[in-house]
C-alpha cells in the first residue's frame, strides 16, 4: 500500500505542478487543486498508514489509527475547496476582464 | 491566564462579522465601527506590550485544553511588538481608507478586520497548523483586498498572486506534515523537544520540512527569487491596502524568525545553523535586486515595492546571524521600514492623484497643487527611506552595521549595505525630481487632498522622527526582545512546563 499511496501522490504533484506552469488559468486552477490534494494526501500519510484500525476510543482495538492528520486534513480539504471557487470565479472575472484566458491577461508570444 | 492575550483576535473578528452582518448600515456607520475596533486594537496592543515587558512569557490555552490536545496562544515581547506595530499601521490606513478608497465596493472594512484578525493571530499563535490557518486568513482577506474596486490591472495580478500563494500554501501543509511526521506534535514548544531529542533517522524528514518552511515564509517575505510578484500585486492594490500590506512581508520575517529561533533553536539542533547559512547570502540578493530594480524602475508605487523587498532583504541577513545584537538591530529596522514604507504607499497616491495623466510615472506631468507639503513629506520620507540621517533609516542602518561588525561575513554585509543604500538614494532623488522639478506646462485639475487624507501619511511619515526620539526606549524593548527569543528553553517551559504542573 505505501508504493500505491506514494505513486498517487507523485502523479497528482507531477500533475500538478505540470498544469501550474501552462498559460491558461483553468489549467492553472486544475494545477492548484491537485496540488492541494496532494498535500492532503501527504499529511494523511504522516499519521502513518494503518489498515483497519479506528481512529476513535473503541472497545475491541488494538492498535488506532492516528486521529490528528484526519483533523488537519479536514480543515486543509475547507480552505482548499472555498480557494478553488474563489479562484474559478476570479479565473473567470479575469477572462471576463481581458477577453482571453492566458495568465498574463494578453496572449504571449507562439 | 490572562485573557487579554486573545483579544487582539477576538476584537476584529467581532467587528468583521457585526460589519458583514449589518447590511444595511451605510458607510459612515461602518467607517465608525471599524475605526473604533482599530483605535481599540491600538490600546489592546499597548497593554499586551506592557504586560510582555514585565511577565515574561505568558500562555493562553484555548478552552484550558492541555497543550497536546488544545491550541495555544503565547505573548511575548516580540509577538507583542508584531501586534503593536500592526495595530499603528491599521489605523492611519483605515483613516485613509475612509476618505473614499473603501467606497469602490461592498464590504472593505470587514475584508480589512479580517486581514487584521489573521495577521494578529499568526503573531500570536503557538501552534505550527495554526500559523498556517492564521496565514490562509489573512491571505484570503487579501485577496478581497488587493481585488477591491476591480479593473483589468487588479483582475490580472490578483490571478498572479492567488494563484502563487496557493501553491505556498501546499508546500506549507507538505512542510508541516513533514514535521509532524517526524515528531508527532504541531505545538512548537513541544517539537522544540522533540526536534532536540530526535535521533539521526528523523534528520531527513526534519532538515525537508525546515527548508520547505523556509521556502513558504520566503515566499510571505518576498525574498529573491521568490519577490517578483510583490510590486505588481502592491501597485495595483489600493493605497490603504498597499499601505496595510507593508505588513504582510513582515510576517514572512516573523515566521522565519519564530520557527528558527525557537521550533529549530534548541541547544545541540543544527538545522536553523543550516538554514541561516543560506538566509544570509538569500538576504544579499534580496538587497541588491530590490534597491537596484528600485533605481531603474519608472513608476513610483512599483518603486516602493522594490524598496520594500531591499528592505526585508536586510532583515533576512540580521536574523540569519543568529546573535542577539543583530535580531535586536533588525527588530528596529523591521519597525521602521515596516511605518515608513506604508506612509510612502499613501503619499505615493496622493501625488499620483494630483499630476493628471502622469500619475505615479516617474516622466514630466501636470504641476502638484500641494508641491510644498507634499514635497516635504516625500524628501522626509525617501530622506529616511535610503537611510541617510538623520531619520531613522540612518538609525537603523547604523545599528545594524554595528551589531554585524564581527561576523564572519561582515565584509559581505558593509558592502551590500552601504551599496544598495546608495542605490536607493539614486532611485529616489530620480523619482523625487522627476515627481517635483520635472513640469509640463499647466495647472492640474485635481482638487488638493484635504487635510484628513494627508493626516495618515504624515502620521506614518513622522513615525521615522519618532523613532529616532525614542531611539532609546525602542532599542531597549527590542534589545531584551532579542534576549528572550535567545532564550527559547523559557519559552518551552512555559508552553509545557504549566501543563505539567495542571495535571
Amino acid at each position: 500500500m505505501d508504493a500505491l499511496v506514494s505513486l498517487a501522490i507523485g502523479t497528482l504533484v507531477a500533475t500538478g505542478v505540470y498544469l501550474l506552469l501552462r498559460p491558461r488559468t483553468v489549467s492553472v486552477v486544475y494545477g492548484v487543486m491537485l496540488l492541494s490534494y496532494a498535500a492532503n494526501l501527504f499529511i494523511l500519510v504522516m499519521g502513518r498508514l494503518t489498515t483497519g484500525a479506528p481512529a476513535l476510543i473503541h472497545d475491541q482495538a488494538t492498535r488506532y489509527a492516528d486521529p490528528l492528520p484526519q483533523a488537519l486534513v479536514l480543515t486543509a480539504i475547507v480552505i482548499g475547496f472555498g480557494m478553488a471557487a474563489f479562484l474559478l470565479v476570479l479565473a473567470l472575472r479575469a477572462q471576463a476582464d481581458h477577453e482571453t484566458d492566458h495568465v498574463d491577461g494578453e496572449e504571449g508570444d507562439r | 491566564m490572562n485573557h487579554w492575550i486573545v483579544a487582539p483576535i477576538l476584537l476584529p473578528l467581532l467587528t468583521a462579522i457585526i460589519l458583514v452582518a449589518a447590511k444595511g448600515a451605510t458607510l459612515r456607520v461602518q467607517r465608525v465601527l471599524s475605526l473604533a475596533a482599530a483605535l481599540a486594537s491600538l490600546g489592546l496592543a499597548a497593554l499586551l506590550v506592557s504586560l510582555a515587558a514585565e511577565g515574561g512569557v505568558q500562555v493562553y490555552r484555548l478552552g484550558d485544553w492541555p497543550y497536546a490536545y488544545g491550541i495555544t496562544l503565547v505573548l511575548d515581547r516580540l509577538s507583542a511588538m508584531m501586534v503593536l506595530l500592526t495595530a499603528a499601521l491599521a489605523l492611519p490606513s483605515l483613516l485613509y481608507a475612509a476618505q473614499g478608497a473603501d467606497a469602490a465596493g461592498r464590504h472593505f472594512h470587514a475584508l480589512f478586520q479580517l486581514q487584521l484578525m489573521g495577521i494578529n493571530g499568526a503573531f500570536l499563535t503557538g501552534d505550527l497548523f495554526n500559523l498556517f490557518v492564521f496565514f490562509e486568513i489573512l491571505l484570503i482577506a487579501s485577496y478581497g483586498l488587493l481585488l477591491f474596486g476591480g479593473g483589468k490591472a487588479r483582475s490580472r495580478a490578483g490571478i498572479q498572486y492567488v494563484v502563487l500563494n496557493l501553491a505556498g500554501s501546499s508546500l506549507f501543509l507538505i512542510a508541516v506534515g513533514l514535521i509532524y511526521g517526524a515528531t508527532g506534535s504541531l505545538n512548537m514548544a513541544d517539537i522544540a523537544v522533540r526536534v532536540a531529542e530526535a535521533g539521526p533517522e528523523q534528520q531527513t524528514l526534519l532538515r525537508t520540512g525546515a527548508f520547505l518552511l523556509v521556502v513558504v515564509f520566503g515566499l510571505k517575505a518576498a525574498a529573491v527569487p521568490l519577490a517578483f510578484w510583490l510590486p505588481n500585486a502592491y501597485a495595483v492594490a489600493s493605497a490603504p491596502v498597499a499601505a496595510l500590506f507593508a505588513i504582510m512581508t513582515k510576517v514572512g520575517v516573523y515566521a522565519i524568525l519564530r520557527v528558527f529561533t525557537l521550533v529549530f533553536g534548541l541547544d545541540g539542533v543544527d538545522i536553523a545553523g543550516a538554514v541561516a547559512a543560506w538566509l544570509i547570502p538569500v538576504g544579499l540578493a534580496t538587497m541588491v535586486i530590490g534597491n537596484a530594480a528600485a533605481m531603474i524602475e519608472t513608476r513610483l508605487r512599483r518603486q516602493i515595492g522594490w524598496l520594500l523587498i531591499g528592505s526585508v532583504g536586510i532583515m533576512l541577513v540580521v536574523v540569519g546571524l543568529l546573535d542577539v545584537q543583530s535580531i535586536a538591530s533588525g527588530l528596529y529596522y523591521l519597525i521602521h521600514s515596516t511605518l515608513l514604507a506604508a506612509g510612502l504607499f499613501l503619499l505615493a497616491d496622493l501625488v499620483a492623484r494630483q499630476r493628471g495623466a502622469a500619475s505615479d510615472h516617474l516622466q514630466a506631468g501636470l504641476p502638484i497643487a500641494q508641491v510644498t507639503l507634499l514635497g516635504i513629506l516625500f524628501f522626509v520620507g525617501a530622506t529616511a527611506y535610503a537611510g541617510l540621517p538623520p531619520f531613522s533609516g540612518f538609525l537603523g542602518k547604523a545599528i545594524i552595521l554595528q551589531a554585524t561588525r564581527e561576523a564572519a561575513l561582515a565584509p559581505w554585509i558593509w558592502t551590500v549595505v552601504l551599496v544598495t543604500s546608495m542605490f536607493a538614494v539614486i532611485g529616489l532623488a530620480r523619482a523625487g525630481s522627476r515627481l517635483f522639478w520635472n513640469v509640463l506646462p499647466g495647472v492640474s485639475e485635481a482638487r488638493p487632498a484635504s487635510f484628513a487624507a494627508v493626516l495618515p501619511a504624515i502620521l506614518l511619515i513622522a513615525s521615522s522622527p519618532l523613532l529616532v526620539g525614542l531611539a532609546g526606549p525602542v532599542v531597549e524593548y527590542v534589545t531584551a526582545t532579542a534576549v528572550q527569543i535567545g532564550q527559547p528553553h523559557l519559552y518551552v517551559e512555559q508552553v509545557l512546563g504549566r501543563v505539567a504542573a495542571g495535571q
